[in-house]
């Protein structure tokens, strides 16, 4: 799949890597991926094999490249005019780095939630129609169910049942978000990436995220970027540490949290600075 | 050592007071004079007109003879003019918009292009009359007709819309067209599910008001040929046609030899006036009304 300008001379970081993620298949592996902003550099050679049908937590202070990361696994982050980058992304296999790769059709696998919460101002039903639609499905019996069922599994069907015709601005912050997230379900995505959810939010809209977010996971690969560590380390079963650009440490989240490997790590999850 | 005087600060205090006062009645003076100008000018208009406006003056055809005199050629005329510019406007403009604000790639030609259409809207309307008899009247040989002066009417409006248009298409949220994408949508869906629907009611707004400048316009009516006489009501775009500025154009010319036409105009201003409201009115409801919150 790979292309021949892409093809790399060293692997022995992701293979020692690959063999500390025991059995699971990786969804997303990306390999020397760099990202420039014009001349400034957000990300610097990533080597990361994210697995599939599990959370993975993003760590890391303010402007280590956490957003810059996971908008590229659905390469979002090219609406920014100035990006360039090198490496690859393979999802399922396929570098998805790829000029000819169809973003449409990544997006539509790879779906995403984002820091502030962002529905359509239009009505809850047409905003979790909407990835539907867009798809081509037009029978009103089948997007009913689709709108029930999304809602049904974002934990938020009991709440907005009644308020299907009204507009989604109407509803409260956290309310918003779980639309959102049920949005991004309606297209049956393979790994939903979210940045920051909870941000946003109150603590008890946070807890029925987090809660939303850990039943997700029997179903979906899920990478979420966190500032908060508490959240990485409850919800999470990898982390990655990042630290402007790069990965200082990636491991399993308890190893990660109880037992760093790195000073910096440690520095970081200890309050010592970020 | 003192620096501050108290006999003198205090003999300054009173310049700086009385100063202070002046100031706020110069400015409140600015705006009284705009005020007190648009008012009189208004009671001139009803007071000489008013009297005049009644059913035959509305639905009656021009006439020789002023008591019979009627306006419902240079109305219908008016609404042809509008039909014309709204339909054109609106599609070229928004396209032109649409394609400046997300599909152009932003550098040194789109910045020129850019430039050009601001200093389009700047430039004086007897100019568009000039373009529009050469290029619809003359070359492609439409004639004085509803068309060409509709057609020169929307050159003359489209940067103002255009404008408008590109304005309401920026203020469309970035995270509502991420979140489209995001979710696999095309440019194209993006653009006529998210951001045209978003951005509409301010679009129309800005037409609206644009359309309100074009039915006023008189100069390029007057250079394309349009004829204040005795013509037929138009029934379709190939018809020749009046306006109601025309109209008021050519009476109150003809008032300095029949001073009962100077009634005649006014009554005709206080129409078109009348015509301006509404627009306005709906522009500003439909702004209130869509206003979206985020
Ligand atoms: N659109 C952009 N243009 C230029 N630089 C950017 C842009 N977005 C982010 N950056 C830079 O990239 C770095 C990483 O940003 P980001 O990924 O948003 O960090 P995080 O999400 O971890 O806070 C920061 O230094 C930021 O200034
Ligand atoms: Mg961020």
């Amino acid at each position: 799949m790979n292309t021949i300008l892409n093809e790399r001379k060293d692997n022995t970081v992701y293979e020692a890597q690959s063999q500390s993620t025991e059995s699971h298949n990786s969804i997303f592996e990306t390999n020397d991926l760099n990202l420039w902003y014009g001349n400034t550099q957000a990300l610097k050679n990533i080597n990361l094999q994210i697995p599939e049908k599990k959370i993975t937590a993003i760590i890391g202070p303010s402007g280590c490249g956490k957003s810059t990361f996971i908008k590229t696994l659905n390469r979002m982050v090219e609406m920014v005019p100035i990006v360039k980058t090198s490496g690859d992304i393979k999802y399922n296999g396929t570098n998805i780095l790829n000029r000819d790769f169809q973003v449409e059709d990544l997006r539509t696998k790879v779906g995403m939630v984002f820091q502030k919460p962002n529905p359509f101002p239009k009505s809850v039903y047409d905003n979790i129609a909407y990835g539907p639609r867009i798809h081509g499905i037009k029978n009103k019996k089948v997007l009913d169910e689709i709108v029930e069922k999304s809602l049904r599994d974002a934990f938020i069907w009991d709440e907005v049942k009644d308020r299907l015709k009204e507009n989604a601005y109407g509803l409260s912050g956290g309310q918003q978000q779980r639309v959102c997230i049920a949005r991004c379900l309606a297209i049956e995505p393979e790994v939903i990436l979210m940045d920051e959810p909870t941000s946003a939010l109150d603590p008890i809209s946070t807890s029925k995220v987090e809660e939303l977010v850990q039943e997700l996971k029997k179903k979906y690969s899920i990478i979420i970027v966190t500032h908060n560590m508490q959240q990485a380390a409850r919800i999470s079963d990898k982390t990655a540490f990042f630290l402007n650009g790069e990965v200082v440490e990636y491991n399993d989240t308890e190893t990660l949290f109880s037992n760093p490997s790195d000073q910096r790590t440690e520095d970081y999850i200890t309050g010592r600075f970020g | 050592m003192n620096y501050m005087d108290q006999a003198q600060v205090e003999k300054r205090m009173k310049r700086r007071v009385t100063t202070n006062k002046m100031m706020r009645k110069l400015f409140l003076g600015s705006t009284l004079f705009g005020l007190i100008v648009l008012a009189i000018l208004i009671f001139r208009v009803l007071y000489q007109g008013i009297a005049w406006i009644d059913w035959n003056f509305l639905t009656g055809t021009l006439s020789t003879n002023f008591e019979n005199a009627g306006i419902m050629g240079a109305i219908l005329g008016t609404l042809w003019l509008m039909l014309v510019v709204i339909i054109v406007t609106l599609a070229i403009g928004i396209g032109a918009a649409i394609y400046l604000e997300l599909y152009a790639k932003k550098g040194k030609l789109q910045e020129l292009i850019q430039t050009n259409i601001a200093n389009l809207a700047g430039v004086p309307s007897i100019v568009y009359g000039i373009l529009g008899l050469t290029l619809f009247v003359r070359l492609m040989e439409m004639g004085s007709t509803v068309l060409a002066g509709g057609l020169t009417m929307s050159l003359l409006v489209l940067p103002i819309i255009i404008v408008a248009s590109q304005e309401a298409l920026r203020a469309v949220p970035g995270f509502l067209s991420e979140a489209s994408y995001g979710m696999g949508a095309t440019k194209w869906q993006t653009v006529q599910n998210i951001i045209l629907p978003t951005a509409i009611p301010s679009i129309l707004t800005g037409a609206i008001l644009a359309l309100s400048r074009a039915i006023g316009e008189t100069a390029p009516l007057v250079v394309i040929g349009i004829p204040a006489l005795l013509i037929p009501f138009p029934g379709g775009l190939t018809d020749r046609f009046t306006a109601l500025p025309m109209q008021i154009y050519y009476w109150t010319l003809d008032a300095s030899l029949t001073s009962e036409y100077a009634n005649l105009a006014a009554a005709t201003i206080i129409i078109l006036l009348l015509l301006l409201f509404i627009l306005n009115s709906t522009a500003i409801i439909i702004r209130n009304k869509y206003q979206q919150r985020f």
